[in-house]
């Protein structure tokens, strides 16, 4: 277990209540539920009021939830500080959440922490111009493509001190940063391309068409032995925008 | 190796289309109302013949669950849940199903969800699956607006699919945990019995699937459970997604036979191990709660079931780490401890404080700075934790460190050794601390 506490009375605002978008939406998550189960739209509803609150939980935020909610305020107080996802004090813009488990660390990911402690400083220090924080997290899930940081939304994979160094200081910049593996790789096929999967025979009747953007063209490619650090081209995409054009915005 | 005809994950790397047209031409939602037809006895004995073991870690099979669910409902509705809350360190299949290939889950669950009489499924995705959650959202959202699922849909079976999102706690990826989440509590396991089967979310009958055997249920109704249950061996059958990661030259996810033995796996898919075969220290087989295995029985391992539990671990949830002889096999099992110390709900002493003590007896053990016999209190605490919680949060922390003493306890006494033969100004501390 961690103790988590939520931040001090000083910075925590005085006031919090969903915008009339978010009160909306909220209330679509709640008739998701059946009748009288409305608690379960707590953790939906505490994650769009952090985003709400620009990162963080701020308490009155918590307290909005549980009312909304029909619950006590002390339950939703212990749901906040239960999921570590839940930040209970401000964030940079940009939240690295950096997986340190064994896995990560087998492919290197001490020495993207140091560089954290180096570049950002403490974890959870925002950094001086307010654009960085991070936080050494456990497994993300993405151990193949390890070692592996989520930045705000996003996954960032197949790091190195070269690259990850780059990410934040385009971030930083205000730079725009792809997310995904950050070398010659589709996903999780092995880098030098997948070793199954090519009988075209599996693709007869077709596969839905090429993605309208394809994630990875050879020409986007770099491959393996080129320093990572340097981008010529695109790096990989999440497969967005199908051919049945058909997605949630 | 598997043939590629025999694949089930066909767009596992994210080259084709996600959405239902794509997973139509792949073979998905193809005939799955003349499936349903056949009815709810026809498919789970089709479950049950194909042999399919629950592909989340414990292994049970799935047919068999699914009879657990009561035949009539006594008035309460029954629901389904896939467990998405993949969290296990080393394991990343689930999340390639669920942004590229979302079509087969969600067929796969209108049939199992049609099979167990359950008429609402949720779908409780981890929280930092941001991305892979609105692709899976999507593709349940182009699944309604195509009258798959829903009120009055083509397959004449009211049926409502909820993605519901956790927010960072590992704990939820146990059955009981989970539904205590998804009831808007903390998520702390309850005691069984009573079984989700009997009580489970909302106090209905419930059964909580993998994301992995619910995505190849409609591959088993259409191709025949034979066809599953030719690959592999008996009691292991069908195909598996491995995830290796570690010190492999090409860490990737693939799909095959269950049984494939360590090596060729390795070597077919990973480039083999980084520096060559002989370089190979050891490896975790499924996931960080596995024991590991060490190099000389790597050999001989094939990898399902009942392979790995010749050498007294398990598959787990078939994801590899592998381990060359640059590891410092203790700081590696010492971080995976300080995993279960910070991911322990609290709940049960044992685990609560066994976790914190575990982590810093091996921590010091990984500097040498301890006493040979707390290697022997290190062991006989793992016991006093292992089973003795109110989940398999416990043994699944316990075990790892178990592996670590029967396999290398002379890498711990070396390294106490070193330490003790070099003065030191601080005092040996004893394990209380």
């Amino acid at each position: 277990m961690s103790v988590r506490r939520l931040a001090d009375a000083a910075i925590q605002p005085k006031s919090f209540a969903f915008t009339v978008e978010n009160l909306d939406w909220a209330k679509g998550e709640i008739a998701k539920y059946p009748e009288g189960r409305q608690a379960s739209a707590i953790l939906a509803l505490l994650w769009r009021a952090q985003e709400q609150a620009g990162g963080w939980l701020p308490q009155k935020a918590i307290e909005h939830v549980a009312d909304l909610l029909g619950m006590a305020k002390i339950r939703a107080l212990e749901v906040a500080t239960f999921y570590t996802m839940f930040n209970l004090a401000p964030v940079g813009q940009f939240h690295v959440q950096l997986c340190g488990t064994t896995p990560c660390v087998l492919r290197g990911a001490d020495k993207l922490i140091k560089l954290c402690h180096d570049t950002i400083g403490e974890p959870l220090q925002i950094s001086g111009d307010g654009k960085l924080s991070w936080v050494e997290v456990e497994c993300l899930g993405a151990c193949v493509n390890a070692p592996v940081a989520q930045i705000n939304y996003d996954y960032y994979e197949d790091l190195t001190p070269e690259n990850f160094t780059k990410i934040l200081a385009d971030l930083a910049a205000g730079k725009e940063v792809k997310p995904g593996p950050q070398v010659a790789r589709q996903f999780s096929a092995p880098s030098g391309g997948p070793t199954t999967l090519t009988d075209p025979a599996l693709y007869a009747h077709g596969n839905g068409g090429p993605l309208h953007d394809p994630a990875l063209r050879d020409a986007d490619a770099k491959w393996p032995g080129e320093p990572a650090n340097v981008r010529e081209a695109a790096v990989p995409k999440s497969p967005v925008g199908d051919s049945s054009a058909n997605r949630r915005s | 190796m598997l043939a590629d005809k025999d694949r089930i994950f066909k767009n596992l790397y994210g080259l084709y289309d996600w959405g239902l047209e794509g997973a139509r031409a792949r073979g998905a939602w193809d005939g799955t109302k003349a499936i349903l037809e056949k009815g709810r006895d026809w498919i789970i004995n089709e479950v049950k013949a194909s042999g399919l073991r629950g592909r989340g870690g414990a292994g049970f099979p799935t047919g068999l669950k699914w009879s657990f669910m009561p035949k009539q409902s006594d008035g309460r509705p029954h629901y389904l849940v896939v467990n998405a809350d993949e969290s296990e360190p080393g394991t990343c299949k689930d999340r390639e199903i669920m942004r590229h290939d979302p079509h087969l889950l969600v067929e796969g669950c209108l049939i199992a969800g049609f099979a167990m009489g359950a008429h609402t499924c949720f779908i409780y995705i981890r929280g930092e699956f941001i991305r892979e959650r609105e692709h899976l959202q999507a593709a349940v959202d182009q699944a309604y607006a195509a009258n798959l699922i829903g009120k009055n849909n083509v397959h004449g079976f009211d049926f409502d699919i909820i993605v519901h999102h956790g927010a960072g706690a590992y704990i939820c990826g146990e059955e009981t945990a989970l539904l205590e989440s998804l009831e808007g509590k903390k998520g702390q396991p309850r005691l069984k019995p009573p079984f989700p089967a009997n009580v489970g979310l909302y106090g209905c009958p419930t059964t909580v699937n993998n994301v992995e055997s619910i995505a190849v249920v409609p591959d088993i109704a259409r191709r025949g459970a034979a066809w599953f249950a030719g690959i592999g061996r008996p009691n292991n059958t069908g195909t598996k997604l491995f995830c290796i990661s570690g010190h492999v030259e090409k860490p990737c996810t693939v799909e095959d036979a269950m049984g494939v033995p360590l090596r060729e796996l390795l070597d077919t898919h990973c480039g083999g191990v980084r520096g060559g075969w002989s370089n190979l220290l050891a490896v975790i087989p499924g996931g960080s709660s596995m024991p590991l295995i060490p190099a000389h029985d790597c050999e001989r391992l094939l990898m399902d079931f009942d392979g790995t539990r010749e050498f007294k671990s398990a598959l787990g949830t078939a994801a590899v780490i592998v381990m060359d002889k640059s590891t410092d096999i203790i700081r590696a099992m010492a971080r995976i401890s300080y995993f279960y110390k910070h991911e322990s709900c609290g709940q049960c002493t044992p685990c609560r404080e066994g976790m914190g003590w575990m982590w810093r007896v091996l921590s010091r053990m990984a500097e040498g700075r301890a006493h040979k016999r707390e290697i022997d209190m290190l062991m006989e605490v793992t016991t006093q934790i292992e089973g003795h919680t109110i989940c398999a949060f416990g043994d699944g922390a316990a075990w790892p460190v178990q592996g670590l003493i029967r396999h290398f306890r002379h890498e711990i006494e070396r390294r106490i050794d070193d330490y003790s033969a070099n003065p030191h100004p601080e005092p040996v501390r004893v394990a209380a601390e």
